[in-house]
């Protein structure tokens, strides 16, 4: 048999283990935020914008009419008979109605913005097939750079989800589960020194960060091309950091809590919250500005605030000030009142 | 080197709606087994907890190893062995993992190795603690409380719902510490397991010490070698079983009496013939030597095991 280890060491290597014998939680740190960004990322990934639906009245000149629409890359032109065509604009099938009636018609809803582009579209189009000549030919240019598409927003955001509930459930569950089990009252009778027990519940938290970033991040490059704009270590030290943070704020959630349920709703009280409002999957700035500060304090919206600035951006530690405080405040202030408080039994 | 491994006065501990631990005192010298024996509920729990220095005490005082909690706890700690009474180790480490891990909060200790071999635990070394048996469970506990080579054990029911095999295999191991130079502080509710391993023991209920003593002289204050628990229909009236020869000791006991006699030969022919002349139906009728559990039921006319 081999020999021991100094304890923070044992002790960091039994909860590693533990963590690694359960592939429940395997499967939540690792594979559910990679599965997610992928539904995602493949749900909003950037696609030709779609075609406006239009429609033409049966008449003597709708073929001639269909022609000159279907020319356009912007229109899906199709002929109706006249009853079904004002059919499909009530229900909005269509965006416009083009019929005869001596001359042509545009029949459509100007208070419907997809209408009235559908009106200059169609407009240019049988103008241009009548014989218009643009005296102005500008030349268009595309946004559809890496950086700025939904995925690019959301790989920084699930990080940042991710690593607050690992970091919460991590720290929670496991030492809720020790002391429900009286383990930790067992630990307690021993000469461990109780400061490294809480430590090593924090390193084992830290090791598994490095695997979970680092595949989250890869799977981003490898499957959407989301690259990191900033620097590889300054966004290690935010990853690090935020989930420092968040095992503190776990520890101290559990750090009196004697039932898994007690700690489960607790943990759902505090991490709902940020979900919904610290911008992982849309930006906190659709929120009203009235509860702007509000949201900024929350350590999610930080940490996400902050990796997106590095991944996405490329910025510096140092135009982090606001973000890294939180983050640090955080977690530092619920590390040292969860060691006051903790309950060993 | 002080003569007593333990010792403590006027305990005292209350919870909302019970005083747990009601005034109690206890000496335990060096190199002793002593036991605390009582039915459930009795604060054996609490007590030993309070000696152990995980919970403290409302009032008295505690002394161990010649320390005192409050002023070098952390020292002390590293001189005993301690087996809760239901601690749930790890189930995801092995058998070998837990050991190695309690080994480390120790500066000095047994060889893990050595340990398994004497726990017959060696065949389970990569078995992961979830899939023990309570056993093999309760082996490990206690291979953890003597993983850093205690001066002073702590058992708190460590034979609760095992085996006859299991539970003197545990025995043993007891033995074979206190053999070493060890003292033992253990709780139990079995009689036999006190009567076999206890130098001295201490019969607690509600709190209190009732009686202390070797288990020798406990079951001796009986002045009985032997008991008689019968049951009539209807009962039979006291009178006439204290006048009945070699019958020292009258307790009821249920539905029924226990006779403390000092002679069966002599009781039992006597007390069938009362019951024939009565009109009384015989119901039940056992006997057995007199143990720790009958001292129990003449104390407080309860048995030990359904108090
Ligand atoms: N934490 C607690 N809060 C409230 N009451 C408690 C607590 N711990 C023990 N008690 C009460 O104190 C009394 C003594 O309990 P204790 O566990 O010491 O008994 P015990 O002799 O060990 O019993 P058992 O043989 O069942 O283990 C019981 O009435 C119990 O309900
Ligand atoms: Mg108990």
């Amino acid at each position: 048999m081999r020999r021991h280890f100094p304890p923070l060491l044992e002790l960091t290597h039994a909860r590693l283990r533990e963590f690694l014998r359960e592939p429940e939680a395997l499967f939540w740190v690792f594979a559910f935020p990679v599965l997610l960004a992928l539904a995602l990322g493949l749900a909003f990934r950037g696609k030709a914008p779609e075609k406006i639906p239009v429609g033409i009245t049966e008449g003597p000149r709708a073929t001639a009419t269909a022609e000159a629409l279907g020319s356009s890359p912007g229109l899906a032109a199709r002929v109706y008979e006249a009853r079904a065509g004002r059919e499909a604009l009530r229900t909005g099938k269509i965006s416009l109605l083009v019929e005869e009636e001596g001359g042509l018609v545009y029949r459509f809803d100007p208070t419907r913005p997809d209408a009235r582009a559908a009106r200059l579209e169609v407009d240019d189009a049988l103008q241009r097939a009548a014989g218009r000549e643009d005296p102005l030919r500008p030349r268009e240019s595309r946004v559809a750079e890496p950086g700025s598409r939904y995925i690019d927003f959301l790989v920084p955001g699930l990080l940042g989800m991710n690593l607050m509930g690992t970091g919460m459930w991590g720290l929670g569950f496991s030492i809720v589960n020790a002391r429900v089990r009286k383990l930790l009252k067992r630990l307690a009778a021993t000469p461990m020194r109780r400061s490294e027990y809480l430590l090593s519940q924090m390193l084992a938290r830290l090791v598994f960060l490095v695997f979970e970033v680092a595949i989250l991040v890869g799977f981003g490059w490898l499957a959407f091309g989301v690259a990191v704009h900033g620097s590889l270590v300054a966004l290690a030290l935010v990853s690090l950091l935020g989930a420092a943070s968040f095992s503190g704020l776990g520890l101290l959630i559990s750090s009196r809590t004697k039932t898994i349920e007690g700690v489960s709703g607790l943990m759902n009280l505090v991490m709902l919250p940020m979900w919904l409002l610290s911008g992982t999957f849309f930006s906190w700035e659709r929120f009203p500005e009235a509860v702007h500060p509000v949201i900024r304090a929350l350590p999610l919206t930080a940490l996400n605030d902050a990796l997106r600035a590095v991944m996405t951006e490329g910025r510096p530690l140092s135009a982090l000030g606001l973000e890294l405080g939180v983050l640090t405040v955080t977690g530092v202030v619920s590390f040292l009142v969860a060691v006051r408080v903790f309950r060993w039994q | 080197m002080p003569p007593h491994a333990i010792r403590c006065e006027g305990l005292v501990k209350r919870y909302e709606d019970v005083v747990a631990v009601d005034g109690l005192d206890l000496e335990v010298f060096r190199g002793e087994c002593f036991g605390l024996l009582g039915p459930n509920g009795a604060g054996k729990t609490t007590t030993i907890e309070i000696l152990e220095g995980l919970t403290s005490p409302d009032a008295g005082h505690v002394e161990v190893l010649g320390a005192q909690w409050s002023r070098d706890g952390h020292a002390l700690r590293e001189r005993l062995g301690i087996s809760l009474q239901e601690t749930q180790l790890a189930d995801k480490l092995t058998v070998e993992e837990t050991l190695l891990l309690f080994r480390s909060f120790y500066r000095k200790g047994r060889d893990p190795e050595e340990l398994l071999a004497t726990l017959s635990l060696g065949e389970k070394r990569h078995a992961r603690v979830g899939k023990l048996s309570g056993g093999q469970r309760q082996r490990l506990a206690v291979a953890c409380a003597l993983a850093g080579q205690p001066e002073l054990l702590f058992l708190d029911e460590p034979t609760t719902g095992l085996d006859p095999q299991s539970r003197r295999d545990l025995w043993e191991q007891v033995e074979r510490f206190q053999a070493g130079g060890g003292t033992v502080l253990l709780t139990t509710h079995y009689m036999d397991e006190a009567e076999r391993l206890c130098d001295r023991v201490a019969i607690v209920d509600h709190g209190k010490r009732i009686a202390l003593g070797t288990p020798a002289e406990l079951i001796a204050q009986l002045h009985a070698t032997n008991v008689v628990e019968f049951a009539t229909e209807p009962r039979l009236p006291e009178g006439q079983l204290s006048a009945l020869p070699g019958v020292s000791e009258v307790h009821a006991a249920g539905e029924g009496w226990s006779l403390g006699v000092r002679s069966l030969a002599e009781t039992v022919p006597a007390l069938l013939a009362v019951v024939d002349a009565s009109s009384a139906r015989l119901l039940t009728l056992a006997t057995h030597r007199a143990t720790l559990e009958d001292l129990f039921v003449a104390k407080t006319g309860r048995k030990l095991r359904d108090a």
